[in-house]
């Protein structure tokens, strides 16, 4: 943006937003600014409030206090039919009794958009998901990754401000999964509209976000984009969540190396420049095929987990088991949770 | 075979194994047992007796002595064909038939609605209480009770008088019987237009909310559509039982308020016809295979 440009109005602002369940509290005051055209991820665990946002924005929910901006306008008070929100629900939440066209041409039926727009947007969309032959039959006749598309294309054909998908995928098996992001992210780029994302997929987040933000208890944790979330973790929840993370204490300084910047030193190879060395011994050996994990017991007491990839064919790897070994890691890839005063634990 | 068993431990309850096994083997065993009883009992019984009505209304009587005489013809359906006054009852008996069933659904839907989407499980627990408290206090009782409240004398004449409004005098006419009907077979229409609601998922509902629909347009578009089948299914009952039913014509109808089931109840009592009953009573049979043909197209058997 250069200056002098009026600033752009954000898609989504939400500001103290509260919601609670009778002793739950499903939203502790959140505030949230999703810009225009962003893909954008709300990520936790279960139970994390996610949904229960998602929910808010479309109005399915009531907030306890706070206000939600689409586009600038106050929307609050507004039901779901008066907002410029489109969802794509967990189970898509198809018209079992309607088409495919049928499903897809209902927002647009509803707003009294005319014959032959409707007829051309219908189209355009089934061209969209790749499911021009299947217009006239049921939900019932389509397959997961089929139905989900439809749900799709039924939310996206209306142009929302705003796009809310609450865990579209998480009923197709991984296959499909990867191939459903791909296409959803294409999906997105092509037109352009503004999507908030609900996953407790950490890899799905870290794919398709521009920037995302990851919950627990209600409360936003950190919000970036996957590498600010990856690499630069603002709390050990962060850290835990995303990736597997090592958590180590050393001179009243808590910080966290992640797995794939650990490396583990063959016998008698000097450790390279620069990186700290400690000793351990492997516990444990877990080959998942592109990689293999050691699971070390260092000499201090902590145990850490470090990745190699596997370049070569080995077939050795076990013998790593109950060996003593060195691992060595760079500083600078590692990020400090907090300092604490020496001694205490 | 040559080999000492007696040394080999017989496997244990061998004879229950061997009997069980034969299940295994003829898997068609099972559903036969399970089945011949109930549908011994349905083709004897029910089947058996609706065959020899068909049988008895192709058969006349004896007009001096009223036996049966059983010569094939087909006067009793000539009769009914002929004479306007059978025309008369076939028609007010439809109509009845239809303004309760009519009546119900559209008494019944909002309840349900309640019931399936609204109320706590608390209050449904109650409703359904509610709804079927009265089909165990017997169908008499029930009658009498309305007899009570619409005669002239009655609970709704005396409550219109003493509120100062004329009384409106509907005992013995068919508006009463028509009010008796729905309220009688009410809780055959809530039960299974209910079970139809309850099964339509929440997120349909904010689906259509989401695509912009208000709640009328979604009652209208959605919910309507998927709780067809149970208002189908519960039309069956109210349709059926106002059909054949014999007794609230006598109790509460008058003079004109005759339907095919009091009719049939007259012809075998009073005036001894039985084969003329009998081609009579096929009336409402063909009615509701047709009936049931339309329901099924509509999806009402997957409701139930």
């Amino acid at each position: 943006m250069t200056a002098g440009e009026q600033p752009k109005k954000p898609a989504l602002r939400l500001q103290g937003v509260k919601k609670s369940y009778g002793p739950v509290v499903a939203a502790a005051g959140i505030d949230l600014v999703v810009e225009e055209g962003e893909f954008f991820t709300l990520l936790g665990p279960s139970g994390s409030g996610k949904t229960t946002l998602l929910r808010l924005i479309a109005g399915f929910e009531r907030p306890d206090a706070g206000t939600i901006e689409l586009g600038g306008r106050d929307v609050t008070a507004l039901p779901p039919y008066m907002r410029q929100t489109n969802t794509v629900f967990q189970d898509y939440a198809l018209f079992p009794h309607m088409s495919v066209g049928q499903n897809i041409g209902y927002g647009l039926r509803i707003r009294h958009v005319p014959g032959p727009e409707r007829r051309k947007r219908i189209d355009r969309a089934l061209a969209m998901v790749r499911l021009t032959e299947l217009e006239n039959r049921r939900p019932n006749q389509l397959s997961g990754g089929q139905r989900q598309r439809v749900a799709l294309a039924r939310a996206v054909i209306n142009e929302p401000q705003v796009l809310l998908l609450d865990e579209p995928l998480g009923a197709l098996d991984l296959k499909l999964r990867q191939e459903m992001q791909i296409e959803l992210k294409q999906i997105q780029k092509e037109v352009g509209i503004t999507f908030v994302y609900v996953t407790h997929d950490q890899e799905e987040a870290l794919t398709m976000s521009d920037r995302l933000a990851v919950m627990t208890n209600g409360q936003i944790e950190q919000i970036g984009s996957p590498v600010d979330v990856y690499e630069r973790p603002a709390s050990e929840f962060v850290a835990g969540f995303i990736g597997i993370s090592n958590v180590l204490l050393r001179d009243g300084v808590r910080f966290v190396v992640r797995p794939e910047k650990i490396r583990m030193l063959a016998e008698g190879e000097p450790a390279p420049s620069g990186t700290t060395v400690e000793a351990g011994q492997v516990e444990e050996v877990i080959y998942v095929g592109m990689s293999t994990r050691y699971v070390v017991r260092l000499d201090r007491g902590e145990q850490l987990v470090a990745v190699r990839q596997n370049m070569d064919a080995i077939g050795d790897a076990q013998k790593f088991e109950g060996r003593p070994v060195r691992l060595a890691w760079t500083p600078d890839n590692t990020f400090v949770l907090d300092k604490r005063e020496v001694g205490s634990p | 075979m040559v080999v000492d068993t007696s040394k080999r431990p017989r496997p244990k309850g061998g004879g229950a194994v061997a009997f069980q096994s034969i299940f295994w083997r003829l898997p068609w065993l099972r559903p036969i047992l399970l089945l011949t009883p109930p549908l011994a009992w349905f083709v004897a019984v029910y089947f058996a007796s609706l065959v020899l009505l068909l049988v008895t209304a192709f058969w006349t009587t004896n007009t001096f002595t009223t036996q049966i005489v059983q010569v094939w013809n087909t006067n009793n359906f000539q009769r009914i064909l002929d004479e306007p006054i059978y025309h008369t009852i076939i028609g007010r008996t439809l109509t009845m038939a239809a303004a309760v069933t009519v009546t119900d659904a559209v008494l019944a839907f909002p309840f349900a609605y309640f019931m399936a989407r609204i109320a706590s499980r608390r209050v449904q627990t109650l409703l359904f209480a509610a709804v079927l408290l009265p089909l165990w206090a017997s169908y008499l009782a029930r009658l009498y009770a309305w007899i009570l409240i619409l005669n002239h004398n009655g609970l709704l004449n005396w409550s219109l008088q003493s509120i100062g409004l004329p009384p409106a005098n509907i005992g013995y006419t068919n508006i009463a019987m028509w009010i008796v009907f729905s309220y009688i077979w009410l809780p055959f229409m809530i039960i299974p237009t209910y079970a139809a609601l309850e099964r339509v998922p929440e997120s349909l509902l904010e689906a259509a909310a989401d695509l912009g629909a208000r709640r009328w347009r979604t009652l209208v578009d959605v919910v309507l559509p998927l709780a067809l089948p149970g208002v189908v299914a519960g039309s069956i009952f109210t349709f059926a039982l106002t059909l054949g039913d014999f007794i609230t014509p006598i109790l509460i109808g008058g003079a004109g308020s005759s339907l095919l089931g009091n009719v049939v109840f007259d012809n075998v009592g009073i005036a001894s016809n039985i084969p003329f009953a009998a081609a009579l009573a096929m009336v409402p049979v063909a009615i509701m295979a047709i009936y049931l043909l339309i329901a099924q197209r509509l999806g009402a058997f997957e409701a139930l």
